[in-house]
């Protein structure tokens, strides 16, 4: 550290947030939440904020596990099927309570990465084709194991505490533990020797191998955590919901990918933000939810496929917006 | 005379303000074989691109087959009957033989369709102009680069090309393929065809070539029949040196005697590697520099990487500090304590997008961070410290790498490897691309950890820096050390010398 007192070096500043490259998705997320509370009354209710908070708990997990594998470079398709698979198989052991349930369901996205890691660093797949391949194995199996139905959860164990019950009248738990992964995959990124060599991996796979960097044990590791991720969302889809969901879970890959790219990571790999990544989510979520609000109004009445039209233009226009005023300096070398 | 096929006089190109080429000229007779060589930045891509319609020449004139002709593009260049064999295979290894030899110009049935009979009688007709019979109905990727390569050069001739530019053709074939190669070089030059044969393997010409035109800063400096010339001439005409001055550098050996306090470090004996290198015989002491010297594919690079773990070793024996190892891995020579500056920054160096301290500690991480977790402060003080002693100009440690200078991302990159405080120090090519002063700058770090105690292995095209710079001077031609020069007494003409002449005897001779 510096012996100044106070450090008003402006890059350091913004780095929690993602340095300037990652602003654009933070300006879009206040000035959303600015609109949404002017125009509709009960914007920000708990009850609003609330239900917002515990459906995209899910998707801010797994973009943050999305962000990692991105940030090496890789892609994890399997996570919306993982999540699937989860749920399914958290909602069969819910009579065993939620000690046995939750970490059945992250297990099963334990082994989903370690799967996607061995045929990757192992077998040296495409990590597209890798997580291709798992995603098809995990739907197949979520859907033998639940035999093609909803499997519900036992309503007498304490297993929907996770996902039905709130701190206080706005913060359901869900989020809170969804807030603890992001801040311990904040930290691995930040704070510990593993987080710079997956960056350094993503960055320039070279010259980290040239630095006698452990570069598979930094891939092993992003895809057992985006595989934990995905189990953890699965867990909190059968308890907030109710039920194991064999074929919810699609397009949720995609959802991540793009909430990832809004947040200002290189699909390229090598940089990239937790906090943006996060934001990104939370920015999709919120689009979701103002439409939903633009239907009550009874101004419009969207279907929830018209929905998805719009949401796939808003984050065009974001990503435009980034690639106009974030535009990377060019190398000087 | 008879008219050549290709004359190019005159020809200047600047890119940005900055002139690639000065005043070059190239003349290929009919049916000639005919070298072009010259160091990197000669000229000589420039020149070719020029020739292919890939760049627009500024000035000159380029007359093909008798007539002036102005190439506008790739296309245009294949028009007039240029073909061009390019370093990296531009087939398509997915298709078979055949597709691959018609591409773009199939036979066609009256009603369109193509006719893969005549198509494939065209590739097979081809193909044993050449001698060699092959499957044409298998993917090209299943077959060795070297016959990739003959299927290319049959493409090119099948287009019915006059003059086939080959860009460096020899670089991954082994010594039987590219007999293989000189022999379709002799038979496409029987029919009549004219190639442009470009190579730094200067031994190659004289096997292949007729004549040679020898480029240097963007001019053309000689041009000569192979016959009559020697290596030594060439090499002189590309460095700009007289030869007569360097033949009698090579009769006066000033070989002093040299005390060298410390102990040997690295030791290698006849060492070879699955990359070209042959036989490389090696020592290195603590406290010296031992400089490698070498034309470009000499081995130099090759000699590095074989030690630091990055490619298989094949043959012979490697001792650091009296113990013989075997390194797989980078990893590993790390861990005995060898460092390498390679010498593309951007490929093999730099991450571009982390901040200036954390590519300057990426490699140090293990011994800075306790349970996987990094001391921050303890890295910050280390950072700082290099960007004083080195004088590394960055608006803050947390400025992404690539908006550094090339000098200054060359300083972070050494520091990288000096804060692992390395016994032995491989540089390749360590101030190339950087400008003079951080160039002083960083020969004067290097030397003061020498005086500390570092060895140094430094790989470098400059005489001047290896002259000044190192203890001995080992010289490599094809892949095997040939000769060692000791400082002081060394003159950029004797080095010039040694680096030419054919080895005197089959083993290294040692002036120690």
């Amino acid at each position: 550290m510096t012996a100044e007192p106070l450090d008003l070096n402006l890059r350091r500043f913004m780095r929690p947030l993602g340095g300037g490259t990652h602003l654009t998705v933070w300006v879009a997320l206040a000035l959303l939440i600015a609109l949404g509370a002017w125009r509709y009354d009960n914007f920000l209710s708990a009850y609003n904020i609330s239900s917002f908070l515990q459906y995209n708990s899910m998707f801010v997990l797994i973009s943050v596990g999305m962000c990692l594998v991105i940030m090496t470079g890789g892609i994890d398709l399997s996570v919306g099927a993982v999540a699937a698979l989860a749920s399914v198989v958290a909602a069969l052991l819910s009579p065993l309570g939620l000690i046995v349930a939750l970490p059945a369901g992250v297990l099963t996205g334990l082994v989903a990465g370690l799967l996607n890691s061995g045929l990757i660093v192992g077998l040296r797949l495409p990590p597209f084709m890798a997580t291709l391949a798992t995603m098809l194995a995990a739907r197949g199996v979520a859907l033998i194991v639940s035999d093609r139905q909803a499997v519900s959860v036992d309503w007498t164990s304490d297993f929907t505490a996770l996902g039905m019950n709130k701190l206080g009248p706005v913060l359901p738990w869900t989020i809170l533990v969804a807030a603890a992964v992001v801040v311990v995959a904040w930290a691995v990124l930040e704070k510990t020797s593993l987080g710079r060599t997956i960056l350094a991996v993503g960055g320039n796979a070279e010259a980290a191998h040239l630095m006698g960097l452990k570069t598979s044990r930094a891939l092993v590791f992003v895809y057992l955590f985006s595989g934990a991720c995905a189990g953890l969302a699965g867990v909190f889809l059968a308890s907030g919901y109710g039920a194991g969901q064999p074929l919810e879970g699609q397009g949720w890959e995609l959802a991540a990918i793009a909430s990832v790219v809004v947040g200002g990571t290189l699909l390229t790999g090598g940089m990239g933000s937790i906090p943006a990544t996060v934001a990104g989510a939370l920015l999709f979520g919120l689009v979701f939810n103002m439409l939903n609000f633009e239907n009550g109004l009874g101004v419009i009445s969207l279907s929830a496929y018209w929905q998805s039209v719009i949401r796939g233009a808003f984050l065009l226009v974001v990503i435009l917006l980034q690639v106009r005023l974030a535009r990377p300096q060019p190398s000087k070398a | 005379m008879t008219e050549p096929l290709l004359q190019m006089t005159g020809i200047q190109k600047a890119f940005a303000g900055v002139p690639a080429l000065r005043d070059a000229s190239l003349r290929i007779g009919p049916g000639e074989v005919h070298a072009l060589v010259g160091q990197n930045g000669a000229g000589k891509s420039t020149l070719i691109k020029i020739l292919t319609g890939v760049y627009r020449r500024d000035a000159g004139e380029v007359r093909f087959g008798g007539r002036a002709v102005d190439l506008r593009s790739p296309r245009d260049a294949q028009g007039v009957g240029i073909a061009t064999i390019y370093q990296e295979l531009t087939l398509v290894p997915q298709r078979t033989v055949t597709e691959n030899i018609v591409l773009g110009y199939e036979p066609r049935r009256p009603w369109g369709t193509i006719d893969w009979k005549a198509a494939d009688a065209r590739a097979r007709e081809v193909l044993s102009r050449f001698g060699i019979e092959l499957d044409l109905d298998r993917p090209l990727g299943s077959y060795p680069t070297a016959i990739q390569q003959l299927v290319a050069i049959g493409r090119a001739a099948s287009m019915e090309a006059r003059l086939l530019i080959m860009d460096e053709p020899t670089s991954s074939l082994d010594e039987r393929e590219v007999e293989t190669l000189f022999g379709v070089i002799r038979a496409l030059k029987e029919r009549g065809t004219s190639i442009l044969y470009v190579s730094h393997f200067l031994d190659e010409l004289f096997a292949v070539c007729d004549g040679v035109t020898i480029m240097r800063d963007g001019r053309t400096v000689g041009e000569t029949r192979i016959k009559g010339t020697t290596k030594l001439d060439l090499i002189a005409g590309m460095l700009g040196r007289d030869p007569d001055e360097i033949r009698a550098a090579g009769r006066t050996q000033l070989a002093t005697d040299q005390t060298h306090t410390g102990p040997v470090f690295l030791e290698a004996r006849g060492l070879s590697s699955d990359r070209r290198l042959k036989r490389l015989d090696l020592e290195v002491r603590a406290g010296e520099i031992v400089g490698l010297a070498g034309l470009l594919g000499s081995g130099r690079t090759e000699s590095a990487r074989a030690i630091f773990g990055m490619d298989k070793v094949t043959g012979g024996s490697l001792k650091i500090g009296g113990r013989e190892v075997r390194l797989s891995s980078p990893r590993e020579a790390i861990d005995a304590g060898i460092a390498f500056l390679t010498e593309d920054r951007k490929v093999e160096g730099i991450i571009p997008d982390l901040s200036v301290r954390e590519n300057l500690t990426l490699a140090l991480l293990p011994r800075l961070s306790k349970m996987g977790i990094v001391d921050e402060a303890r890295e910050r003080q280390i950072v700082e410290g290099f960007i004083k002693a080195m004088g590394i100009r960055t608006a803050d440690m947390d400025q992404p790498i690539r908006e550094l200078s090339g000098g200054n991302q060359q300083k972070v990159l050494l520091a990288r490897w000096l804060a692992l405080e390395p016994k032995l120090l491989i540089l390749d090519e360590p101030t190339r691309g950087v400008d003079v002063g951080a160039k002083l700058e960083i020969q004067s770090i290097i030397a003061k950890h020498v005086e500390q105690g570092c060895a140094v292995l430094l790989i470098s095209s400059e005489f001047e820096e290896l002259i000044e710079g190192a203890h001995n001077i080992v010289v490599l031609q094809e892949g095997r050390s040939v000769r060692r020069l000791n400082n002081p007494g060394v003159t950029e003409a004797s080095l010039i010398h040694a680096i030419a002449e054919p080895p005197d005897h089959p083993h290294m001779e040692a002036a120690e």
